[in-house]
C-alpha cells in the first residue's frame, strides 16, 4: 500500500519508531565498501546464524505496521553504512551499550554471541586500542576519533540500515519533506536554507540559498535539480559514504531542493566506480516509487517529482558543473566556456540547481530544525560542519566530521591521534589535487572555506592528507600535477599544454636536473593557469605548486642548487646509510633485493652504494630506525 | 549600448560578442579557435581581454572575447599587461605543441617570442586542438570526426578510427587554421581520414564534381533530387539562362 497522505506517513513512521525502540540491543555491522572488502558480509551471515542457533530473539528489519501487541524482548541486527573508521574494520557497533568491536572476523562471532549478546559482557581483545596510550577503549564515546566529531552530514552513516525505508523513517526520515509540503511554501524553504548560511560542500563554497534564489528568479518554467555525486578527489570518500550509508536522506534533500525551486525532475550523477552507492540509490528510488514518495502527487500534496540516476565514467573534470551537465545531456563531458551561470542556463539550457551530496544531505535537517539552528554551528561565514577524509601519515585515518572553525591541530593530533611513529609533522594537504599544502605554522588555523583560501589552499571536497618529515614537497606537487595532467579534458590550451610543461619542469627538478630559472618558469605557468584557463580545474591547478613554493621554497632550492632532496624521497638525489643505531639484526640485508647490504649478525651493517637501487626496503625493514637518508 | 575598448567608445548591439564588436571597430585581437561559421568554443584562450564593469570599476577579470557578450558600460582592455602576458605564455606553449605550424610561429613572433622555452612535443603535427574541424563537421551534418581522449592525449579522429560517416567534403581541412589535416584532391578522387572518395563528373561538360557520398548527404538533407547534382554549377546556370532566354523571346 503506497503512502498517499501525511496521515499515512505518520502512522508508518510511528510503527517503525516503535519497532526500533522495542529492540533491546541494536547490533550494527558496517557494510560500507571498506568493511565489505574486509569480510563484513560474511561476519553478518555468520552472526545471524549464530544468534538464531543460540535461540536469541532477533529481527533484521523494522516493522512497517504496528500490530498493537507488546513486542517480546529481542535484538535488532542490521547492516549499516560506513562508520568512517575503515582502518580498523570490519566494525561492529552495539547500541545502546556503545560497544565498538574492531577487525571483527567470522571466528569472533561465536564469542560475541556467547559473551556480549547473551551475557552483556565486553570482549576486551576486540576493542579499539588507543595508538598512544595503548589502552583499550570500549565505545565511541571513549575514542577521540569519534568523540571529537559533530556529525550532521554523516549523522546516520553507520547508525541505520541504509537499505531500509523503515529505518530511515524511524530516525525522523521524511519529516522535513512532510513539513515542507504541508506547512511551508517553497519560498519559506528557500528562506530557511538562506538563513542556514550553508555553503556548497563540493568545493567552491557558494552559498546554497543564493544559488536556489537565482534559479527561482531565472526565466522559464522548466527547472532541474542535480545531485553531484561525482566525487573525484583521490582519497576523498565522504560523498560515497553518505550515498551508501544514508541514501534516503540524499533523496529527501534533493526532493526539498526541487520543491523549493519548482523542479519536477532531478538527476543524481554518480561515478561508475561507486557500484554500491549506485545500487543503494537505485534501490531507494525504486522503494520510494512503490511507496508513493516519488512520482505524481507525492503524499497527496500536489507535488510531482522524479529522480534519475546517471552514471559517470570516472572523469575528474565531470565533477565540474558544466561538464557534468553536458555528460548528462549525452555529450562529451567537458566544461563549457560560459559567462551565464548554469543556475540560469544549465542542463538542457534550463535553470538548474546543482548541489553536492554532502550539501544536500544537510538540507532535511535545516528545513526541519530551521536554518538558524544550523547557523549556530561553525564560523560566521562558514556555518555547519564539514566532513574530511583524514588520510596519510596519521595514526587514525578515516572520515571525520567537525564543526567549521575546528583547528587543523585538533583534527590531526586529537582525532587523528598524531603522526605515525611520532615523526615530525611537515604539511597537510587539503582540498584534493587542486588544493594546497599547509606547513606546521598553520596548524592552529581554524578551518573554514575562507581561512583555507586565505592560507593558499582550499576546502575543496574535504580531502586532508597528512605528511611527515619524510615527504618531499616538490614530489608532492609533481604528483598532483601528474594527476591533473591525466584528468585535464584537453579543451583549453593553458590547462592541456601548461600542465604538461609544469610536469616536465617538476620532474626534472626531482631528478636533479633543475636549473635556477625553473622557479620563475613555474611561477609564470601558475599565473597563466590561474588567469587564462577555461574552468575551475585549470584555474586551481596551480594551487599545489603555488602553495609548496610559498611554504617550502627551500626544498625546491635544495633540489635545484644542491641536488639534494631534504625529504629523502627523490631517488636520484638520495643515498641510504646505516648508522650506529644498527643492532645487527640482518632484517635489512634479508629485504634488500640487490644484496647491497652486508654485515655480520649483531654487528653494524653496510650498504654498497654501487649496488643500492634506493628502493627503501631497508628503511621499512629496520626495527631500530638506523637507516639514514640524505 | 556603449562600451569602451582601449579608451575608445564604441556602440554595440545586444547579443554580439566582444570579439565581433572589437574586430568591426578595427581592434586587433588574435584567435585560433574562433570561426564565424560555428559556435564559439573558447578553447585557445588567445582572444582573452581584460574587462571591468561600471558597478565594480576596481575589479577586473580576464574573459574570452569570443564568448563574452557585449554589455552596456563595459570597459575592455585588449592589450593590458595581464592580457599580453597570458597570451604570450599560451603562444609559447602552442609553439612547443606545434613547432612546425607557420601560423602559430608568426603569431608568436608578433608577441616577441623567437624560440619557445618549453619542451617541444615529440613527433609533433600541426594540430593545435582548436576543435574547429569537429565543430564544422557537426554543423555540416555528418559529425564524422570527434575529439577523443583527454588532456595531452587528446586527438582529432573519426570514432574508433573508422571514418564511415565522412562524406569527403573537406570542410574540416579547409577550415583548419594551421593546415594540420592531411588530404589530397585530384579530378578523380578526394582522400581524407583514411578514405578515398570517387568524384562524380558533370553529365554535360565532364567537369569533376563532388563525391557521390556528399551529393547523397546534401540531397537527403536539402530534399533536392540527386538528379539536380548530376550537372555542374556552371552547366546548370547555362541551362537556366537558355531556358530563361527561350521564355522571354
Amino acid at each position: 500500500m503506497p503512502i498517499s497522505s501525511q496521515n499515512e506517513l505518520q502512522t508508518r513512521r510511528s510503527a517503525a519508531e516503535k519497532s526500533f525502540r522495542s529492540a533491546r540491543r541494536r547490533v550494527m555491522i558496517c557494510a560500507g565498501t571498506g568493511c565489505v572488502a574486509n569480510g563484513a558480509l560474511e561476519v553478518y551471515d555468520e552472526l545471524l546464524k549464530a544468534i538464531t542457533d543460540a535461540g536469541l530473539p532477533v529481527i533484521v528489519e523494522l516493522n512497517s505496521h504496528d500490530d498493537k501487541k507488546k513486542p517480546k524482548a529481542h535484538d535488532y541486527l542490521a547492516k549499516s553504512g560506513c562508520h568512517g573508521f575503515c582502518q580498523i574494520g570490519p566494525l561492529l557497533h552495539i547500541m545502546p551499550d556503545d560497544i565498538l568491536y574492531c577487525r571483527v572476523k567470522t571466528r569472533d562471532v561465536a564469542e560475541i554471541v556467547a559473551e556480549t549478546l547473551t551475557k552483556g559482557a565486553v570482549i576486551e581483545k576486540l576493542l579499539y586500542k588507543d595508538p598512544n596510550s595503548k589502552e583499550r577503549r570500549k565505545g565511541r564515546a571513549d575514542i577521540p576519533f569519534y568523540a571529537g566529531q559533530t556529525r550532521i552530514a554523516l549523522k546516520r552513516c553507520g547508525e541505520i540500515d541504509p537499505e531500509s525505508l523503515n529505518a530511515y523513517l524511524a530516525d525522523g526520515g521524511f519529516a522535513a519533506l512532510e513539513k515542507a509540503l504541508f506547512e511551508m511554501t517553497p519560498e519559506k524553504v528557500v528562506k530557511e536554507v538562506e538563513d542556514s548560511g550553508i555553503r556548497g560542500r563540493g568545493g567552491a563554497g557558494f552559498p546554497a540559498g543564493r544559488k536556489w534564489r537565482t534559479c527561482i528568479e531565472a526565466a522559464g518554467d522548466v527547472r532541474y535539480v542535480i545531485c553531484n555525486g561525482d566525487e573525484g578527489d583521490p582519497g576523498a570518500f565522504m560523498d560515497r559514504s553518505i550515498m551508501e550509508g544514508d541514501p534516503y536522506a540524499v533523496l529527501e534533500g534533493l526532493m526539498l531542493t526541487a520543491y523549493a525551486v519548482g523542479a519536477k525532475q532531478g538527476y543524481i550523477y554518480v561515478r561508475h566506480e561507486y557500484p554500491l552507492a549506485v545500487q543503494r540509490l537505485t534501490k531507494a528510488i525504486a522503494v520510494l516509487h512503490t511507496e508513493g514518495l516519488l512520482g505524481k502527487n507525492i503524499l497527496g500534496s500536489g507535488f510531482d517529482f522524479d529522480i534519475q540516476i546517471n552514471r559517470g565514467g570516472g572523469a575528474f573534470v565531470c565533477g565540474e558543473s558544466t561538464a557534468l551537465m553536458r555528460s548528462i545531456e549525452g555529450k562529451v563531458g567537458e566544461p563549457r566556456a560560459k559567462y551565464v551561470r548554469s543556475v540560469v542556463r544549465g542542463l538542457f539550457d534550463k535553470p538548474t540547481v546543482l548541489n553536492n551530496v554532502e550539501t544536500l544531505v544537510c538540507i532535511p535537517g535545516i528545513v526541519k530544525d530551521g536554518g538558524k539552528t544550523f547557523k549556530k554551528i561553525g564560523t560566521k561565514n562558514s556555518s555547519g560542519t564539514k566532513a574530511f577524509s583524514l588520510v596519510g601519515k596519521v595514526k587514525n585515518t578515516g572520515l571525520v566530521e567537525v564543526p567549521m572553525g575546528t583547528s587543523l591541530r585538533k583534527i590531526i593530533f586529537e582525532l587523528g591521534g598524531g603522526i605515525i611513529k611520532d615523526r615530525p609533522f611537515k604539511a597537510v594537504q587539503t582540498g584534493g589535487p587542486s588544493g594546497g599544502c599547509l606547513p606546521s605554522s598553520k596548524l592552529d588555523l581554524a578551518v573554514d572555506f575562507d581561512s583555507l583560501t586565505a592560507a593558499g589552499s582550499m576546502m575543496g571536497s574535504g580531502g586532508m592528507i597528512v605528511m611527515d618529515d619524510r615527504t618531499c614537497m616538490v614530489d608532492v606537487a609533481r604528483y598532483f600535477i601528474e594527476f591533473l595532467v591525466g584528468e585535464s579534458c584537453g579543451k583549453c590550451n593553458p590547462c592541456r599544454e601548461g600542465l604538461k610543461q609544469m610536469l616536465a619542469i617538476l620532474t626534472r627538478i626531482c631528478k636533479g636536473n633543475g636549473v635556477p630559472e625553473d622557479i620563475a618558469r613555474i611561477e609564470r605557468l601558475c599565473d597563466t593557469l590561474e588567469n587564462a584557463s577555461l574552468c575551475a580545474l585549470g584555474k586551481s591547478a596551480a594551487n599545489p605548486v603555488r602553495s609548496t613554493l610559498q611554504y617550502f621554497k627551500d626544498e625546491y632550492e635544495a633540489h635545484i642548487n644542491e641536488k639534494r632532496c631534504p625529504g629523502g624521497v627523490c631517488r636520484e638525489l638520495i643515498r641510504f646509510d646505516i648508522t650506529d643505531k644498527c643492532i645487527g639484526c640482518t632484517a635489512c640485508a634479508k629485504q634488500c633485493p640487490t644484496a647491497a647490504i652486508t654485515g655480520e649478525r649483531k654487528k653494524l651493517h653496510v650498504i654498497d652504494q654501487e649496488k643500492c637501487i634506493r628502493c627503501g626496503s631497508c628503511v621499512t625493514a629496520c626495527p631500530s630506525d638506523a637507516i639514514d637518508i640524505t | 549600448m556603449r562600451m569602451i575598448i582601449d579608451g575608445r567608445v564604441v556602440t554595440a548591439e545586444k547579443g554580439r560578442t566582444i570579439l565581433e564588436v572589437a574586430r568591426e571597430n578595427g581592434f586587433d585581437i588574435p584567435s585560433l579557435c574562433y570561426h564565424a561559421g560555428v559556435e564559439s568554443w573558447g578553447g585557445c584562450r588567445l582572444c582573452l581581454v581584460e574587462i571591468s564593469k561600471t558597478s565594480r570599476p576596481d575589479r577586473s577579470e580576464l574573459v574570452v572575447s569570443c564568448i563574452y557578450e557585449a554589455e552596456d558600460g563595459l570597459s575592455i582592455k585588449t592589450a593590458s599587461p595581464k592580457v599580453i602576458e597570458a597570451r604570450r605564455d599560451v603562444l609559447e606553449m602552442l609553439m612547443a605543441r606545434a613547432p612546425e605550424s607557420a601560423v602559430v610561429r608568426e603569431l608568436g613572433y608578433k608577441y616577441g617570442i623567437i624560440e619557445t622555452a618549453y619542451v617541444k612535443r615529440e613527433n609533433a603535427d600541426k594540430c593545435i586542438m582548436c576543435g574547429i574541424c569537429t565543430r564544422v563537421c557537426e554543423v555540416m551534418g555528418p559529425a564524422a570526426i570527434t575529439l577523443a581522449g583527454r588532456g595531452g592525449e587528446r586527438v582529432v579522429t573519426p570514432p574508433y578510427g573508422e571514418a564511415e560517416d565522412c562524406i569527403g567534403c573537406l570542410a574540416c581541412a579547409q577550415s583548419c587554421p594551421t593546415g594540420a589535416i592531411e588530404f589530397s584532391e585530384t579530378p578523380d578522387e578526394r582522400s581524407i581520414w583514411g578514405r578515398t572518395f570517387k568524384r562524380m563528373r558533370c553529365k554535360l561538360c565532364n567537369a569533376p564534381m563532388l563525391p557521390k557520398e556528399q551529393v547523397n548527404f546534401v540531397a537527403n538533407k536539402s530534399g533536392l533530387s540527386p538528379l539536380y547534382f548530376e550537372v555542374c554549377d556552371s552547366c546548370r546556370k547555362k541551362q537556366s539562362a537558355k531556358t530563361f532566354a527561350r521564355l522571354v523571346s
